[in-house]
Order: structure tokens, then sequence, then C-alpha cells
């Protein structure tokens, strides 16, 4: 009895030291850049069964199986744009090798990939500095959607400067632009889009914006708090009526 | 019933024992090591099979022979095998599978089921090779096992493994294996994977005799499993036996090696003996050999039918 008890806590020690693990190894680097079609990186995580088959069909050597000890969770595959990027192949060569599913056969068309999203750091940014640069804009396969060149007015100059924005429904984080970027330290750089992105919340209604719907019906409820008596509803949304 | 003088070794029918003795000649002793041979050959070429592959561009019929690892793989871009143990601890984690790797991980399952479920540890497996240099040299420098694990602690890991998976949501097992990361590593370049290795050397060469293999690594508990009902066994010719136990001194899970269990099935019937061969080259009686299960069992099926004829009529 007391064996079994002994045997017992002592598999469920080694499971607790285990389970920390395997916690510590998932957590391991929220900012790895993951091969085209990867799922969302717990789903990844699990499914990835750490073949390497992804690495081998690569062309250009762009992934690196995570040894260990590396950033990356263990055997994981991922890529550094800053000294191979993505050069996004048509027929996706990493994902049809995939075995597992972990890189989503579903993507058929490497434009729709998101394997991260630029950003840009303004404070290095040649462009920003009043330079011409825009070698991003240039190098990068969706050249005028995923970055645009805008123009942006300069503090106490006629000039104008021309820089780069990136938009994330376009971008799908080859990270072409971070390898091109000609600063010693990329100004801009491509990481996880969870890392980078916010969301708006559902409740804020761009009223002003004519595609925006309108996603929640104004009711007052009872008496308004000015005292005055309960009206019929659509008081606050006439200015947005007819798209106006 | 009369005992066995003790001074004289004699069997239980009272032939001599004849201790085994390593032979003098080369041809002898490369006899006695054929197995050994056979298996780091079988163990380097798979190896060497995966590297050409991925290095040197080994191709057949203008497919690369082996991609992949002993994880998941693709043989001539046709074949895919994957590693079922890895395959059921994802599908734990509540994740789906692409067919590729569902296929694979049966195809895989049922060689091991035909070959004999541990063929895997001994002929193929990496860290088998650095296991099996651990124990030569704890021989060598006679070190004792510093504490005692029962044999059956493997089940546990297995079953931990299992149940991890399906807690945390990944694959407990591959994501600390050092067959894993020695193979990985192997073919993908280096990182600090020799750590785990270094680990598991030290443990079995200090720690315990044949500490990971024998007693606590998972793959080998599921493969174990398998190997229940694997069709190649160790026969066991029960008439030459003479109880000299020079097998169980060679034989990493002696505890397989059970005279009287294995007099009654003539073969070596526990799923845990790994197939390496080492006990039949030290055999001074050649008792035992590789068999066929099917074989064996046909034999004994003759055996008992030709002891007991009455009771086969009746039936």
């Amino acid at each position: 009895m007391l064996r079994l008890a002994q045997g017992a806590s002592l598999a469920a020690t080694g499971g607790l030291i285990w389970s920390y693990l395997l916690r510590q190894q998932a957590r391991a680097a929220p900012g790895m850049v993951r091969p085209p079609g990867a799922l969302h990186e717990p789903d990844f995580l699990a499914t990835c069964i750490k073949c390497g088959q992804c690495v081998r069909a690569c062309p250009y050597d762009t992934l690196s199986l995570a040894s260990t000890g590396a950033a990356a969770a263990i055997g994981t595959p991922y890529f550094i744009p800053r000294e191979v990027p993505c050069y996004m192949c048509e027929d996706i060569p990493c994902q049809a090798a995939c075995p597992t599913g972990a890189l989503d056969p579903g993507l058929k068309d490497i434009d729709d990939s998101r394997m991260g999203l630029a950003v840009i750091d303004i404070e290095n940014c040649l462009s920003w500095q009043g330079l011409r640069c825009e070698i991003c804009h240039r190098e990068c396969p969706l050249q005028g959607r995923a970055i645009s060149v805008e123009h942006h007015q300069r503090k106490l100059s006629k000039h104008a400067m021309f820089v780069p924005v990136v938009h994330s429904d376009h971008c799908t984080g080859c990270g072409i632009c971070e390898k091109a970027c000609p600063t010693d330290e990329a100004a801009i750089r491509v990481l996880p889009p969870e890392l980078v992105q916010g969301r708006i919340g559902e409740h804020y209604r761009l009223g002003w914006t004519v595609d925006t719907p309108v996603t929640q019906q104004f009711q007052p409820q009872g008496r308004a708090p000015g005292g005055g008596p309960a009206e019929a509803p659509g008081g606050l949304d006439y200015l947005n009526e007819e798209g106006l | 019933m009369s005992t066995p003088p003790e001074s004289v070794k004699t069997a239980p029918d009272g032939r001599p024992l004849r201790p085994f003795v390593m032979p003098e000649s080369l041809a002898g002793k490369l006899g006695v090591w054929r197995y050994i041979i056979f298996r780091r050959i079988c163990q380097i070429g798979v190896l060497l099979v995966f590297f050409g592959s991925a290095h040197w561009g080994w191709s057949l019929l203008g497919q690369p022979l082996l991609t992949g690892n002993l994880s998941s793989s693709e043989l001539l871009g046709a074949i895919p095998m994957a590693d079922p143990f890895a395959v059921l601890q994802i599908l734990l984690t509540q994740h789906a599978l692409a067919a590729k790797v569902l296929i694979g991980a049966v195809i895989v399952l049922a060689f091991y089921a035909v070959v004999g479920g541990r063929v895997w540890c001994a002929w193929v497996c990496p860290v088998n090779m650095v296991t099996d240099l651990a124990g030569w040299l704890r021989i060598r420098l006679g070190v004792r096992d510093l504490f005692h694990l029962g044999r059956n602690t493997r089940y546990v890991v297995l079953g931990l493994a299992l149940v991890l998976s399906a807690l945390t949501g990944v694959a407990a097992f591959e994501w600390v294996s050092p067959i894993g990361i020695m193979h990985r590593e192997l073919l993908f370049g280096l990182g600090l994977g020799w750590t785990a290795i270094l680990g598991i050397f030290l443990f079995d060469l200090v720690l315990l005799k044949h500490g990971w293999c024998g007693h606590l690594c998972p793959l080998g508990a599921f493969y174990a499993l398998v190997g229940r009902v694997a069709s190649l066994r160790v026969g066991f010719d029960t008439p030459t036996c003479t109880h000299c136990g020079e097998c169980a001194k060679v034989c990493p899970e002696p505890q397989v090696l059970n005279l009287r269990k294995a007099a009654e099935a003539h073969m070596i019937a526990s799923g845990e003996c790994s197939n390496c061969g080492r006990c039949i080259t030290v055999c001074p009686e050649h008792t035992l050999r590789f068999d066929a299960r099917y074989r064996i069992l046909a034999a004994n099926r003759s055996r008992s039918e030709q002891s007991d004829p009455q009771q086969r009529r009746s039936t």
C-alpha cells in the first residue's frame, strides 16, 4: 500500500516537472516567424511532428528546424527573415511536404499566407528621416498593396517625406523587406501578427466610414438620464443613415 | 528426486554445464559479434540514408531516397512513414491530422508488428548506440547501480506521456524525447542536444544499468506492447538448454529470459525482448535462434498433437 502511494507520488512529481517543461517550451518564443500556412501557434505546436520535411523542401534554405536551446520551440520550423526571407514560391513546396497539416493544406495562394506582419520603426527608418529610400517598398512582392509609399509633411520644411506604410490586409510576412532594409539593424521587421496587432472591439462604430455596417441598434431603455420622456429609437443615428 | 551435488555444476538433466568461451580466432569472434555488427550497420545505415538524402542529394528514380526524419518521413517521394507513438500523442491533443501522416503511422506500426516490436530499439534507434556504449563501459569499469527502478516504470512513463499530451495540448514525449533530439540534431545541425545525450549516457553509465532503454523510455514501452504480437522472435530449443545462464548475463532485458516460460512456449515470448541477438551468439548449446512466431506456434501445436493424440481426437 505504502509502496503504491510512493510510486504514485513519484509518478505525479515526474508528471508535474514534465508538464512544467512542456509549458516552458510551448511559450518559448512567441516572436518566431513560421513557414507559410502555419496554423495558429498553439495548434501549430500541437500538430507539427518535427520531421523537418518543410525545411528540406524549401529551395532557398530559408527554414531551420529549432535545435535544443534555440529560440523557437524544440524541433519546430522557423525562419529569420533578416538572414533568409521567404521568397514566396507559387507552389508552396514546404506546405506540400508537411505530412500532418500543421502547414495548412487549405492555403492555395501564397499571397494569402500570413507568416508575420512587417512593422516599421519610424525613428530609424531612412524615409522617415527625410531621405528617399523606399527599398522595402520596391522589394516587396506585393508592392503597392502590402507596402505603399505615402506622402507625409515634414516639419519646418517645404519638402515632403515619402514614407513606407504597411497594410496588414496584404502583408504576408515574407520578410523580403526586412532582408533588404539598408539600416544597420533592420528598421522594418516581420513579427507574428498577434504580437503587434491590436483589436478595436466591435462596440466601436466608425460611423463616418461609408462601408462600416452599423453593428448595434441603439435602443434607449426607460427614461433618458436628462429626465425627459423615453423616445422612439434612432435619435442619435440620423447622421449615419443613407451612408452619410 | 535427487538434488544435484553442489560442487559440480550440471544441467537439470545431469549434463555438465559448458561455459561460454570467447573464440580465439578473429572469425570466431566476428561470429559472436555478428548481430552487434549487423545492428550497427543497420542503425548507422538508416542515419546515413536520411543524411545522404538531405545533404548529398541521394535519390533513386528521380526521387529523394528518404526525406524527413524518424518522426515522419517519405520514401522515394511516395511512401509515407511516421512514428505511430508520436501520431498517437498528437491525436490525444485533439487535433486532426492529415491523411499522409496517419497512413505513415499505420505503415510503420504494421512493419514493427510483423518484424518484431522492439526491433526498433536494437536495430534502428540512434540512442541505442549511446546506451550500448555506456553499458559496455560500465562492465569494464565495474560500476554498480546507485538505485533500483522497476522495469515496468517505462509503462508508467508511457501512460504519463499520453495523459500529459491530452492535458497540455502538445505531444508530451516528442517535446522532450532524447531520441528525437539526437536524430534531429545529427540531420539538421547541432544545438545543445548533445547535453541530453550526455545525460542519458551518464545516467546509464553511473546511475543505473540499462537505465534509459531498459527502464524509462516510453517509445520502447510502446514497441514492447507491439512486440507482444510481433512475428520475429527468439526461438528456444527446449531440450538442449542446460540453464547455464550465459544468455541472461549478456541480455539487456534479462527479465525476458524466463527459462521456464521459454521452455513451455519454445520462444522468448515477451515483447520487451528487443531482438538484439546477443543471447543467440553466446549460447554454448545453440538453444537460441531467430525464428518466426507462427512457425514456433505451428511446431508447438504439432508437438502437442503428437504427445497427446487422445485429446486431439476428443476435441
